[in-house]
């Protein structure tokens, strides 16, 4: 069931459910203090009737007038009077209910005793004449119910009688007696608990609920039993309010789920392919928010916090030629001036072992947490992978009883107010139309061979199309590596971005080409969406491969640039310490003063790269943004207020509104996600920037979608478990890992930037920690680990251990198939059984026929005359569907034996004649229940 | 507080004081103008199954009696029953395929093409249906209805 939706009304509904709970329980609480009352009044009687003289005087007044009245009504509408007298309770108790919480003043308390007693007195009296009455109709009512319990209820009457006359009479009972009485106790007992269980009527309910409480309260005092009813209401009690309790729990547990509703809302109406969407979003949310985390609390804030303050160092200073430039609106955009030197980017973070009073360790923990954001990230994608493979299925098939149970049990009955009523309308129609796609699919029946022969088609071109985009991106870049060499002002602009452009290019026929050839497959819409996504991954590979290409260029230029600086910051030191000591010929030199923002200083091409990943995703934000804005909010715009004057119907024809694209989405976020992962190492801010771009762009574009999308053409449902996304995210992840881990295991850390400034390689800061800080066990320990002869063996046991867990995942899987397969064939074996029982009835009836007691009825001649009034009776009088035993039943003919046979659960009514309502009698309970078929209608 | 309830929907009708005159019938329109069922698709076929003369017009005792049945601590037993009367339009105790696609109608607000409509109703038939009969029987119904995850109404 979807998440209780759950307004106002629904809430009173439950309150009233409550109620009238609470009501039937205190039903029965207040049955057992008036039961004591009772008992304390007739005690309490004798001894009183001199003093209490008003009271009693009252109360036999209104006694007689009760019985009065009583005698009077009796014959006409005896269940009226039952009904009334519990109304009046109810009501009395309400009110009492409610005085009680309005007042507790002893006064008030000895008033209400008072008129309970009254009320006691007068019910104690016409008890007497109700029991009666009840037992007379027990009687004609219950016949059926077996003749034991007829003579019970004689004694039963006996002893109501003169049990309410004297108390003595009870003691009187034999001990077989006190056992008959307690079993029926039990019985009575059992039958206030299951009451409610029963699908009868209200009166009948009720006039059964009196007599068995009446029952039970009259025997239970003789039988010494009882004491524990309150214990047991309370308990009872307690029970309801845990329930409540966690009913509430969980309401309030899915009003925790962010957005939940959102999605829910988009669901309704675009289905849950567009669904899952958002909830990959949803998703990739909360990790980023995780990473946000890591990156933030274990790298940003320390350094903000304890290390040093901006301008004190080369590396947190403008330096003096951009300083003019520095706060340029245009400047700042490019991520440049102020931004560039901020703890948005890898070069503002100081290279000291350990920053401020904590002795923080923030080059290890910039290493740890960049190394370790892939690892968690790695860890969580494998961990969703397969639970959502634990969950099962393809979404596709979903059991025996797919369009039953929606059309039965989809309605929400908590539902009150209209606008979730129209939501719920809207999700029920999507998914019966996503089953119907499902099922059309399984039942076209095709060309097999002319399908197989377009999907090769389609294939063939798809891959030729791929391979003409790879190579063109391959020719467009080697031209870019050649226009590179030459001068930068001999090129027109075309040549500049002959990349991008090509790129963007690509980006824009693409896609469309691989739906136009796709529709050439016919696959399922969820299976043709898997393919599309495949297909315009392996296109946006070449995007990420030129993109790291021209990085990497960038980078190189960099590194040899950096060099030659450093050279020259090394000579000109030396040149300042030889010119120092030879000028005032002294050892002891002091460091140059020199301004911060003066200082020679390296590109330092961890800050590029970060740059040019923090670029990268805010124009690419930008796109999506504005393609969604003018894409869809425009055009939807345009056709819907030019529709009323143009030639043609601009919704039903041409431009129409957009549909939400599922694939172009996904891949977006999965490949932005790409470029977190990548650039998180070189810009800690981006992860910040990411969190903020998801958080927007999740309203953005749910309002986008409610707003301006129509659904698809073909609602599908989404497999249950998006794996495939995920497979695509994980492939992502792994992709972004290679370069960032080459870079750190490989490349030099520049020499005055950054964290691992004055480091031969980066992950010397780990080196140095085992070194310096750790115990040498530790140490030593560490270099037996990374012993080859020690890695080897390991990496062994792991692919020994995957390949004996995949053998054993398929043994289970194929146990699976076996069991549904058995499952399906039990179903289809009862289903004929049930659909033959005719012809083995007919076997069985040839049997009966011989048998002696046929002759009671006139016998059915022909057998082909049997299946006509078999027909025609079961139709007419609306018998159960045991057509053949019930008619048979009702000709007197025993067929017990086919009965069973026929049915695989107990059968209570092989003894009854088909009434009206035969059906109920293969109600819930199956017991000595009588004349169950009361409420037949 | 049920009776307050009760009250509520016809002030005219019914007495506030209900020791004489248990006589009395609210009629279908007004009960389904209550909160709880004003939007329900089902609401006149709840209230026209809960009502003892079988045109919806409910004695406070079948008011009760709705309520109980309705409420969410009541047995999946008895819901199941009084479901399958719900669902079982023309009562011949039978759910059978004018009753699924009226089913079906009002759960979509008649969203659904007719061929939708014959396709989803055949689907439904020969899933549950166990018996061959074209029809859901209870015992149809009761049999699907306990395999359901989500039966809760």
């Amino acid at each position: 069931m979807p998440p209780k939706k759950k307004s106002h009304a629904a809430v009173e509904v439950d309150d009233v459910g409550m109620e009238v709970d609470a009501v039937s329980e205190d039903d029965s609480e207040e049955e057992a203090r008036r039961k004591t009352k009772n008992r304390r009044a007739k005690a309490q009687r004798k001894p009183k009737r001199v003093s209490d003289d008003e009271e009693e005087e009252e109360e036999e007044d209104e006694a007689p007038k009760r019985k009065a009245r009583k005698k009077k009504r009796k014959p006409q509408d005896s269940d009226e009077e039952e009904d009334e007298e519990d109304n009046r309770s109810v009501k009395s108790k309400s009110s009492k209910a409610s005085r009680k919480k309005a007042a507790k003043e002893e006064s008030d308390e000895e008033s209400e005793d008072d008129k309970k007693k009254k009320k006691n007195g007068g019910k104690a009296v016409s008890k007497k004449g109700k029991e009666e009455q009840n037992d007379k109709k027990k009687g004609n009512a219950k016949g059926s119910g077996g003749k034991n319990k007829g003579g019970e209820k004689d004694k039963k009457k006996k002893n109501g009688n003169s049990s309410s006359s004297s108390d003595d009479d009870e003691e009187s009972m034999s001990e077989g007696e006190m056992a008959a009485l307690k079993e029926e106790v039990e019985e009575k007992k059992k039958l206030i608990a299951t009451l409610r269980n029963k699908p009868w009527r209200m009166q009948r309910r009720l006039i059964q609920l009196k007599e068995a409480q009446e029952f039970v309260e009259k025997f239970e005092g003789a039988l010494g039993k009882g004491k524990g009813r309150k214990w047991y209401a309370y308990k009872v009690m307690m029970t309801k309010k845990l329930i409540k309790f966690k009913r509430d729990f969980e309401n309030f547990k899915t009003a925790c789920i962010p957005w939940e509703r959102k999605i829910k809302e988009v669901e309704s109406h675009f289905g849950s392919s567009v669904a899952s969407y958002f909830i990959f979003l949803r998703w990739m949310y909360g990790l980023n928010l995780v990473l946000f985390g890591f990156m933030f609390g274990l790298v940003v804030l320390p350094e903000i916090l304890m290390g040093l303050p901006y301008g004190s160092l080369p590396r947190k200073t403008v330096p003096r030629e951009e300083q003019a430039t520095a706060m340029d609106y245009a400047v700042l955009f490019d991520f440049n001036g102020y931004c560039k030197y901020s703890f948005l980017f890898y070069g503002f973070y100081n290279s000291d072992r350990m920053i401020g009073v904590l002795k923080f360790r923030l080059p290890l923990s910039y290493l740890l947490v960049g190394v370790g954001i892939f690892g968690y990230s790695l860890m969580v994608v494998i961990r969703t992978m397969a639970r959502n493979a634990n969950e099962g299925g393809d979404g596709a098939e979903e059991g025996q009883f797919t369009f039953s149970w929606k059309m039965f049990t989809s309605w929400d009955y908590l539902i009150g107010n209209p606008e979730t009523a129209d939501n719920k309308y809207a999700s029920i129609t999507t998914s019966f139309k996503e089953s119907i796609v499902d099922e059309q699919e399984n039942q076209k029946d095709e060309n097999i061979h002319l399908r197989r022969f377009l999907r090769v088609l389609a294939n063939f071109l798809i891959l030729c199309s791929l391979g003409g985009s790879g190579f063109l991106i391959y020719f467009v870049v080697k031209r870019s590596q050649d226009f590179a060499e030459r001068d930068n002002d001999e090129l027109s602009w075309f040549e500049k971005n002959e990349v991008e452009f090509v790129m963007s290019l690509l980006g824009l026929v693409c896609p469309p080409l691989f739906e136009t050839i796709a529709e050439l497959e016919d696959y399922h819409p969820r299976i043709a969406l898997k393919w599309q996504l495949g297909r315009i991954f392996a296109l946006f590979l070449g995007n990420l491969y030129t993109f790291l290409f021209a990085l990497f260029d960038e980078v190189t230029a960099k590194l040899e640039k950096e060099k030659s600086i450093k050279n020259e910051t090394i000579w000109a030191l030396n040149a300042y310490y030889a010119n120092y000591s030879s000028f005032y010929n002294t050892t002891d030199v002091p460091p140059p003063d020199v301004h911060p923002a003066d200082v020679i200083r390296g590109p330092c091409w961890e800050t590029g790269v970060g740059i040019e990943f923090v670029k990268l995703i805010v124009s690419d934000m930008q796109v999506t943004y504005l393609t969604i804005l003018i894409g869809d909010f425009v055009r939807a715009v345009i056709v819907r207020f030019l529709n009323y004057c143009w030639c043609w119907d601009l919704e039903a024809g041409f431009p129409s509104y957009g549909e939400f694209d599922i694939s172009g989405n996904v891949l977006g976020l999965i490949f932005n996600q790409g470029m977190i992962w990548m650039g998180a190492f070189y810009a800690p801010g981006l992860v910040g920037l990411n969190v903020l771009r998801l958080l927007t762009s999740m309203y953005y574009q749910c309002w986008a979608v409610m707003s301006c999308n129509v659904p698809h053409e073909r609602v599908f449902k989404a497999s249950r478990s998006n794996n495939f996304y995920m497979g695509l995210l994980l492939l992502v992840l792994f992709l972004s890992l290679l370069p960032v881990v080459y870079t750190i295991m490989t490349l030099p850390p520049s020499f005055d930037c950054g964290p691992f400034s004055g480091q031969e390689k980066m992950y010397d800061v780990v080196m140095e920690t085992i070194e310096n800080d750790l115990p040498s066990f530790i140490g030593n320990i560490f270099t037996y680990a990374t012993n080859p002869g020690l890695i080897m063996p390991a990496v062994l046991l792991m692919v020994l251990a995957i390949y004996y867990l995949n053998a054993v995942s398929k043994g289970y899987q194929q146990a699976n198939l076996d069991l549904k397969r058995k499952m399906q064939m039990a179903r289809d074996e009862e289903k004929n059984r049930r659909n033959n029982k005719d012809s083995t009835n007919q076997v069985m009836k040839d049997l009966e026929a011989l048998l002696p007691n046929k002759s009671l009825i006139p016998p059915p001649t022909e057998e082909d005359e049997l299946e006509v009034p078999d027909v025609v009776v079961e139709k007419s009088s609306k018998s159960p569907k045991i057509k053949p035993g019930a008619v048979a039943n009702g000709k007197g003919v025993n067929l017990q034996k086919e009965v069973s046979l026929a049915a695989s659960n107990p059968r209570g009514p092989v003894t009854r004649a088909p009434g009206p309502r035969g059906g109920n009698a293969r109600g819930p309970q199956p017991g000595p229940e009588k004349g169950r078929g009361r409420s037949a209608r | 507080m049920l009776h307050g309830r009760y009250r509520e929907l016809a002030p005219h009708l019914v007495p506030l004081d209900y020791t004489n005159n248990p006589d009395i019938r609210v009629p279908l329109t007004l009960i389904i103008t209550m909160p709880e069922l004003k939007e329900n698709p089902f609401r006149d076929r709840i209230v026209e199954t809960f009502s003892e003369d079988g045109h919806g017009n409910l004695t406070f005792n079948d008011f009760v009696d709705m309520f109980s049945v309705l409420c969410e601590t009541s047995p999946r037993e008895l819901k199941t029953i009084y479901a399958f009367k719900i669902y079982d339009f023309n009562r011949d105790n039978f759910i059978c395929k004018e009753d699924l696609e009226k089913t079906l109608n009002k759960l979509t607000k008649g969203e659904l093409t007719p061929e939708e409509v014959t396709l989803v109703c055949d689907k439904a038939i020969e899933e549950a249906d166990l018996d061959g009969d074209n029809k859901l029987s209870f015992a149809d119904f009761e049999n699907m209805i306990s395999k359901a995850p989500d039966f809760l109404r």
